[in-house]
């Protein structure tokens, strides 16, 4: 790189210049830091301060600037530069706020920030500003797939957005579930009585919009590409209809209800009289409203709803869940009974009434209406003749043997179940659960293939790593539900409606509104080969040196994405818009070969082996800690404004997630003579906070086998550790800091030093 | 300030030398200093009270109230009518309440008053003594009169149910409410804070089932103890009554030595107000409250 | 079993809802208690409520009719309102015991010598006589509700009470010869007597 020229700026600005030796560290950066150009300034963010900056790589031909002063998350808008590859050392909340303003701590504090600037002048050095894909397309287009209450709503939205839309539904006719049922629940104010459901309008809007092109009784059979650029083969019964290429995908599928038949206890298909929630919507629909008894066409006078029939099942042998709906849905139910004729008997027994949304009006009107709420478990359902025995232990009145003896007509609230394709970890879920002694899974997966019966896929995608979108628990579709409920695992396809959890039509409009802006986003993002959220906007992504590569494979199997295919040979194929830029794939790489422009195994290297180590008499240990930039560097840097103080000997270098930590980078640090390592990275597990959803989970089990590399140095396993940190840990992560310097004082200093 | 002048509804129990007679006493002292003028209504009847419903049911004790109002109009038109004891206020707003809300029961009632000759038109206004003091007068009036601040006291404001819920005084909350506190501080005394403020005491229950009601008593006079309450102060007659005479059952009960004083706002008010034990009937508490006498008899 | 009693057997059936409904001060508010239990939480004398309100609602609904109108449960409301200030569904319920006790007391179902019950009725007449209530005759007739011996026992178990108000001067011997009261008395005997005639037609009741 020889047409390099670093330019080095110190800040005096916010205490620096009082609390540092900012001429020492100007010679820092130029002697050590090899800055061509290194300037002091009183006030670096201001206009004159930019104006300096500017000024240099306009004139003087500057194409690396390193900017020591506030945090990286600080000034942002100011210091954007985007022509040049920049790096900043945090001397401000990662130096002077969080460590004491006393004579005694000068000396280390000069020294932590002496460390920052050889850190930041080091790493950019190795940065190359990041250019964009040049291969980068746009695709104006949208596939929906499903076209029920989600999918026509996504269309549409997305159609008056501007944008066009493919929309696939597996059926003759759109509608879904809301096609089939006789009203909805209220989803306007008073929120008193079952409204119409709008499909009609819905159809005829989608039907007369010319940038909506719909496909009936199709699906999706095959799935290639990326976000700007997906082509998606549609398949009819006949064979392939149409090849259509898109930017972005929903997938709308929606939900099937539980299987009731797996309930015989309840009566289900022992009497006509007892129905699911959608065989009543069946009989109101026929009936338009006037519902008579299955068995006989006799007249209903009383009707009972089963709530939670298969669902909240602690034996594990039917849903686990609450559905979230059906309890709104079985007062609707009553209301068709009462508003047709008040003197009906409708009794709802509940465990927990759940009426979410406006509901709870809903529920009280239904009261007003004279529906019977009775708090109780249903036993058993027996049919005598046309009328049915409904027992039920009232929790109330504490009564294990209520019975209502002359129930017309019963009615099951099964639950929902997401239309979700294949579980593409369903063996590895299995060989996990057989390793822990429950081969039920493994058995039935067996049973499955034997049988040469396939699971049907929704999307067949054509990706490395399995064909529908990863299913996180009950089989419902991974959203990263407690951060951003929209994102998926599968970038540019967005799960909307009760694919995604259980819900409500009124929630699912909703959804699949939040799931349309997010496609419009991916393929805006797309066409200019900018990252999707969480590194929003960023121009970087992952390149190999091939030659180096031993087609291992760890890349394309640990990408949390599914962004990286395998070409003929073996080799890592990077799907760039698929990318979210976590580098969880250079982690991976035992080679190192993976790299982005502006970040990888040199630039963070680079920075470790860019501190100065001091020997092992001086009694000042070194601790190098990789925080994730998501979460405990900001953490961090909040600490250090409420001025929580923490060891002077440790240096922070932020990661784009754990998952990207390479184990080389331990390695060095310690064969560099750092007495400890840590690591800060987000939850994981079933209730994961990663934002790149694997990333920590990855990090935490390779790091679980860096005890054997220790032991093989000779060092104590205490000198790498990994935490999990949240944002919130504002007043724990110093602590956590202390701490584990009093472990490595207690441990002594690493016999590393000096080589 | 012009003198306030309202239409009185004393209740049974503060008739002279019934239960509450030192409630009236202290009333009469305290609205002579502040210039408040009462006029009790002529032939005034009970109110009901809460217990009425057993045998009274639902119209004779709206009737029996509504008497009340309409007497008021005819005799002391456009004054609001004004009750001390807890019961008849609520009593008579629960009527004013319901028969406002439902031109049945109004009919049905005016219906039943014919008989004695009278007529409710639904104008009173049904105010507590406490909303008198606080709404038309305000603390920082009430404590302009003070020339004896009582300082060092100590005292539990025992707010108990009837004035507190479910009608309450606009502005308070029903599981804090504060007036009571402030009254306290208005006169110079020290409001303790003690966790059975809005406790019941049993109301009416304490003569049917005294051995269920003594447990809310001793909860009440123990946690006033606990918290260093030299006396507890009270806007409610059957409050005082339970929790000062019932002291003695308690401790039989449960071998307790309780003997706090349990005195009447007014009485507070009429002592900071220069007034004389006997202005403030201090010699009609079963239980002498002994500092408060020494602060009324100090010149 | 009074005449009222098997009149409304008659009428409503098994259907007590709707008799508490149309009988019941406050009853149309039953259907709308969503069990929650915060009244029989915030209840004071809850420990002593066999079937605390929320369960009544529901025994209500469960057409548990004798259950419901001879239990001494809603004899234990103190009228101290704390939950109607609590419930988050804001139903009348110290009115809708009031009325339930009231309405169990009218049909002869409460049960016999229930002290709340008893107390009730003294009270009840006792206020009626002058218009006004004497404590003192209320308190004699408290005591001696269950005979003379009886009456003398209760009267000297609180006889300290007794004696402290009366040397606060807030018991009036006399009261016993010339009471307080209402100068109508005649006018507020027509007119409560009109009043129960109106209710009882209002409601259906005979009695």
């Amino acid at each position: 790189m020889a047409d390099q020229k670093i330019a080095a700026y110190i800040c005096q600005g916010c205490g620096l210049g009082e609390r540092l030796d900012t001429v020492d560290l100007a010679k820092v950066a130029q002697k050590e830091g090899k800055a061509h150009v290194v300037r002091e300034h009183e006030f670096l963010c201001n206009v004159d301060g930019v104006k300096t900056i500017q000024n240099d790589i306009d004139s003087e031909g500057v194409t690396h600037i390193m900017i020591a002063a506030c945090s990286r998350r600080a000034k942002a808008e100011a210091f954007y530069f985007p022509a040049v590859a920049m790096s900043r050392a945090n001397l401000r909340e990662g130096v002077i706020w969080c460590q004491p303003d006393t004579d005694e701590a000068r000396e280390t504090t000069q020294e932590m920030a002496a460390d920052y600037v050889r850190m930041g002048c080091a790493e950019v050095k190795k940065m190359i500003q990041p250019q964009g894909n040049p291969g980068a397309v746009r695709n104006n287009r949208i596939l929906v797939v499903g076209g029920g209450m989600s999918g026509m709503t996504a269309a549409l939205q997305a159609a008056k957005a501007g944008y066009g839309v493919v929309l696939v539904e597996k059926a003759g006719q759109l509608g879904g579930w809301a096609g089939k049922i006789y009203k909805r629940i209220p989803s306007r104010s008073p929120y008193q009585d079952p409204q119409d459901t709008g499909v009609e309008e819905m159809v005829k809007a989608i039907e007369t919009d010319s940038r909506i092109k719909v496909y009936l009784n199709a699906v999706v059979a095959k799935t290639g590409g990326a976000p700007g650029r997906f082509q998606v083969e549609v398949g009819q019964e006949s064979g392939a209809a149409g090849t259509e290429e898109v930017g972005a995908i929903v997938q709308a599928t929606g939900f099937s209800l539980y299987d009731a038949n797996n309930l015989p206890e309840l009566g289900y298909g022992k009497s006509a009289n007892v129905v699911d929630q959608a065989g009543l919507e069946k009989l109101a629909k026929e009936g338009n409203g006037a519902i008579r008894r299955p068995s006989d066409g006799g007249e209903v006078k009383t009707v009972v709803f089963v709530q939670c029939a298969g669902q909240r099942d602690a034996s594990g042998k039917h849903l686990a869940y609450c559905s979230g709906s059906c309890c709104n849905t079985s007062i609707k139910q009553a209301m068709y009974f009462k508003d047709a004729n008040p003197d009906v008997n409708t009794v709802v027994i509940f465990d927990d009434l759940r009426t979410p949304g406006n509901g709870e009006d809903f529920y009280r009107s239904a009261q007003n209406k004279g529906v019977t709420f009775t708090k109780g478990k249903v036993s058993a359902v027996e049919a005598t003749g046309n009328t049915c025995k409904v027992t039920f232990h009232d929790l109330i009145l504490n009564d294990q043997n209520a019975t209502i003896v002359d129930a017309d007509l019963v009615v099951l609230a099964t639950g929902q179940v997401p239309n979700s394709g294949v579980d593409i970890d369903a063996k590895l879920k299995a060989e996990v659960a057989a390793a822990n002694g429950d081969t039920s899974l493994l058995e039935a997966i067996e049973a499955q293939e034997a049988s040469g019966q396939k699971p049907i896929s929704v999307l067949n995608l054509d990706y490395r790593q399995g064909p529908d979108m990863p299913q996180l628990k009950y089989g419902f579709n991974d959203s990263h539900f407690i951060c951003f409920p929209y994102e998926t695992r599968r970038t540019g396809i967005y799960a909307a409606g009760p694919v995604r959890r259980p819900m409500d039509m009124v929630q699912a409009a909703e959804d699949a509104t939040g799931a349309a802006m997010k496609a419009i986003q991916a393929l805006e993002n797309a066409a200019v080969g900018r990252a999707a959220h969480p590194r929003s906007g960023d121009l970087s992504y992952p390149s190999f040196r091939i030659e180096g590569c031993t087609q291992c494979k760890r890349c394309t199997v640990e990408c949390p994405f599914g962004a990286i295919d395998e070409d003929e040979k073996r080799y890592p194929q990077f799907n760039e818009p698929r990318c979210r830029r976590c580098g969880t794939c250079m982690g991976a790489c035992p080679v190192r070969v993976i790299s982005f422009e502006n970040y990888s195994v040199d630039t963070v290297g680079s920075q470790i082996k860019a501190v100065d180590v001091p020997d092992e008499f001086s009694e000042k240990p070194r601790i190098l800690l990789l925080a994730c930039e998501n979460d405990a560097y900001p953490a961090l840097d909040m600490a250090a404004m409420n001025r929580e103080i923490y060891s002077a000997f440790v240096r922070i270098i932020p990661v784009r997630c754990l998952g990207s930590v390479n184990t080389i980078w331990i390695t060095d640090a310690l064969n560099s003579g750092y007495d400890g390592v840590m690591m800060m990275g987000c939850k994981h597990g079933d209730d994961y906070q990663c934002h790149f959803v694997k990333g920590s989970e990855l990090a935490s089990y390779r790091m679980s086998k860096v005890d054997d590399t220790l032991k093989g140095m000779g060092l104590e396993v205490e000198r790498v550790r990994t935490f999990e940190a949240a944002i919130t840990d504002i007043e724990r992560l110093p602590k956590l800091i202390n701490e584990y310097a009093a472990v490595i004082r207690e441990i002594g200093m690493s016999p590393f030093k000096g080589f | 300030m012009a003198k306030k002048e309202y239409a009185f509804y004393p209740g049974c129990s503060s008739q002279t030398k019934a239960s509450s007679s030192n409630y009236l006493v202290s009333v009469n002292s305290m609205c002579k200093t502040l210039d408040i003028k009462l006029t009790q209504i002529p032939d005034w009847n009970c109110c009901g009270a809460s217990i009425g419903y057993a045998e009274g049911g639902e119209l004779p004790r709206h009737v029996l109230n509504a008497r009340n109002f309409a007497l008021a109009e005819q005799h002391l038109s456009g004054q609001d009518v004004v009750a001390t004891c807890a019961a008849c206020w609520l009593g008579a707003r629960e009527t004013k309440e319901r028969l406002g809300a439902s031109a049945q029961l109004l009919a049905d009632t005016n219906e039943a008053l014919k008989e004695a000759g009278l007529s409710y038109k639904g104008e009173a206004e049904i105010r507590h003594m406490v909303e008198v003091l606080i709404e038309d007068l305000g603390y920082e009036e009430l404590a302009k009169p003070v020339v004896k601040p009582l300082a060092g006291l100590k005292i539990a404001g025992y707010v108990g149910c009837q004035t507190n819920r479910p009608f309450g005084i606009a502005g308070e909350s029903f599981e804090n409410p504060k007036y009571l506190d402030k009254l306290i501080e208005t006169v110079g005394a020290e409001a303790v804070p003690y966790d059975q403020k809005v406790t019941c005491c049993g109301g009416a229950l304490a003569f049917s089932e005294p051995e269920k009601s003594q447990k809310q008593i001793r909860d009440i006079v123990e946690s006033a103890y606990d918290h260093g309450a030299d006396m507890i102060v009270t806007p409610c007659p059957l409050c005082q009554a339970n929790v000062e005479i019932y002291q003695g059952e308690v401790n039989k009960r449960f071998g307790t030595k309780f003997n706090i004083p349990v005195a009447y706002y007014s009485q507070l008010l009429t002592v900071a107000y220069g007034g004389s034990a006997k202005d403030a009937a201090l010699d009609g508490q079963v239980i002498r409250p002994t500092k408060l006498e020494e602060l009324a008899s100090k010149k | 079993m009074s005449e009222a009693n098997t009149q409304a057997v008659e009428k409503y059936r098994n259907n007590f809802l709707k008799e508490v409904e149309e009988r019941v001060e406050e009853g149309e508010w039953v259907k709308m208690c969503m069990q929650c239990g915060v009244c029989s939480g915030s209840c004071p004398f809850g420990p002593h409520w066999a079937h605390p309100p929320q369960e009544i609602f529901m025994m209500i609904r469960a057409g548990k009719r004798d259950e419901v109108l001879t239990s001494d449960s809603m004899w234990m409301c103190t009228s101290c309102y704390n939950c109607i200030v609590r419930c988050p569904r804001k139903l009348p319920i110290t009115h809708i015991m009031h009325g339930l006790a009231n309405y169990a007391h009218r049909l002869g179902l409460a049960p016999k010598g229930q002290p709340t019950r008893e107390f009730g009725k003294m009270f009840w007449n006792n206020l009626v006589a002058t218009g006004r209530v004497n404590e003192l005759k209320l308190s004699l007739s408290l005591y001696f509700k269950d005979g003379f011996s009886q009456g003398i026992k209760n009267a000297m178990a609180m006889k300290d009470v007794g004696l402290g108000m009366l040397k606060a001067k807030r018991l009036n011997p006399f009261e016993l010869f010339s009471p307080h009261g209402c100068k109508d008395r005649k006018g507020i005997h027509a007119m409560l007597k009109k009043a129960r005639e109106i209710e009882d037609r209002r409601k259906h009741l005979t009695s």
